[in-house]
């Protein structure tokens, strides 16, 4: 295995140029297309969302990683070999019903995909019924939920009522987060997890799957 | 230049901590240094308390009228909480806000249009948040039309060109300030205003930010601003800005505010 400190380096930095060459110069060592994966870009999202957590980080920055990882990833993608790639786990994610705010559950998608899940994005203004449905369509390991207005935080636990009566409750774990949200509020409606922002939603999802 | 004060907002916890507590003299302390400090109206907020909104947004509405002779800005995104809260208000309110979601605009249009208000026009259509300057002056086109179209007139319209974050799309902030420049243009006498705090989400200094947003907003025509008065850094951008801009004759607020300490004290 290569030592992917330059990889990553380039990763952290939204170099795009540098990560590809590194990525390239990998695969021309024969490097595995997986472990250029799995330890040169995910670590390197891993610790870019980590800075965001802390605040060192902003999130131009995490958008410009981001959008590096995913170059790399183009580039290595010929040369997955079949199920050579393993997700961390499948996250569907959504705005809840009422609320059109994007931003955050964007983020928060982004961050998860670079750290290695598999994510299902539903969109803004979904319903509890498009929930349930998408869940049953999908079945995540996780759902999260992102409400940006007290108006429309009730819909969390409308959708988590929902998700209840149809049976597919204990299947998963549920997430929640927005501005107005708060650890508090999780505990109130029973859902599993809260998380504040985008860096500390993967620390939360990994904690929820238990991985380390 | 509209000064609509922003502090009195339950998501700060000074102020949830007084509002539980049912402090009176805390929030009447807060509502008279920023109208002190040149607040036109004094904005409450009581969004984060949910099920209690309506109730805490009618006591905020008595405590401050109760002890100051002000205008509020009702806001809140619940047309139920509004419709309360604007029955106990003393003289003409600012509604904050309606948009072009369906509800809120269904519940908020015959409520501002049979009373004398002020009202902010959120540039959010029904379906989806605008990205471009186009997709914000259609939707503060449309609701500028409905809301005219049901008497209410030109001048107690402030749109709200529903600023987003620079730090996720670069052009964010030219949306914006285009949007109002081309607001102002097409609708004489309509207001805009916004927020200051959006822009700046997601980066380091963010005063820094909010306060160059400002003047620029001004450039392009912006004559409301939600923020804190009490901040003397962004009210002297605000003065210097105004007066540059040619809309302080004989440069009188700029002299006050130098008077004031309000230019120098940081």
């Amino acid at each position: 295995m290569s030592d992917y400190k330059a990889l990553q380096e380039a990763v952290l930095k939204g170099d795009i140029k540098t990560a590809l060459e590194q990525t390239q110069k990998a695969i021309d060592a024969k490097d595995v297309a997986r472990d250029v994966l799995d330890n040169g870009l995910i670590p390197a999202m891993d610790e870019m969302g980590d800075r965001f957590a802390k605040g060192v980080a902003f999130v131009p920055q995490m958008l410009r990683a981001a959008k590096t990882m995913q170059e790399c990833v183009k580039l290595l993608q010929p040369l997955f070999a079949e199920g050579d790639i393993t997700s961390k786990g499948k996250v569907l994610i959504g705005t809840v019903k009422g609320d059109l705010h994007d931003i955050g559950k964007n983020l928060v998608a982004m961050m998860l995909e670079g750290a290695g899940f598999t994510i299902v994005d539903i969109g803004v203004d979904v319903s509890p019924d498009k929930f349930v449905e998408k869940v049953k369509e999908t079945n995540p390991d996780i759902v999260g939920m992102s409400a940006l207005l007290s108006t429309t935080m009730p819909a969390m636990p409308e959708t988590i009522e929902a998700l209840k009566t149809a049976g597919l409750r204990d299947n998963i774990k549920i997430m929640i987060g927005g501005a107005p949200v708060t650890e508090k509020y999780a505990t109130q409606i029973e859902a599993d997890s809260y998380a504040s922002d985008a860096g500390s939603a993967v620390a939360k999802a990994k904690e929820l799957l238990g991985i380390s | 230049m509209i000064i609509v004060g922003e502090k009195i907002n339950t998501s700060r916890k000074s102020i949830a901590a007084a509002v539980e507590a049912r402090d009176a003299d805390f929030i009447v302390k807060v509502a008279r240094a920023q109208v002190d400090a040149g607040a036109t109206y004094v904005d409450v907020n009581a969004g984060t308390l949910l099920e209690q909104e309506t109730e805490v947004l009618c006591w905020l509405v008595e405590t401050v009228q109760g002890a100051i002779d002000i205008s509020l800005s009702l806001d809140s995104p619940n047309p139920a909480a509004l419709a309360e809260a604007i029955k106990l208000h003393k003289g003409e309110p600012m509604i904050n806000s309606i948009s072009l979601e369906k509800d809120r605009l269904d519940a908020l249009l015959p409520i501002v249009s049979s009373r004398p208000c002020s009202v902010v026009a959120l540039c959010m259509a029904e379906t989806s948040m605008p990205t471009t300057t186009e997709d914000r002056v259609q939707v503060g086109s449309e609701l500028i039309d409905k809301l005219t179209g049901s008497g209410v007139a030109l001048e107690k319209i402030y749109v709200d060109p529903l600023v987003q974050p620079v730090s996720v799309d670069t052009n964010m902030g030219v949306a914006t300030l285009g949007a109002i420049g081309e607001i102002m243009r097409k609708y004489e006498g309509v207001n805009t205003i916004c927020g200051l705090s959006n822009i700046s989400y997601g980066l380091p200094e963010r005063k820094l930010i909010n306060r160059n947003f400002l003047a620029l907003a001004i450039a392009h025509g912006l004559n409301g601003a939600i923020l804190d008065p009490t901040d003397n850094l962004i009210m002297a951008t605000m003065y210097t800005v105004e007066m540059l801009m040619g809309k302080d004759e004989y440069c009188g607020n700029y002299i006050d505010a130098y008077g004031n300490g309000i230019l120098s004290k940081q």
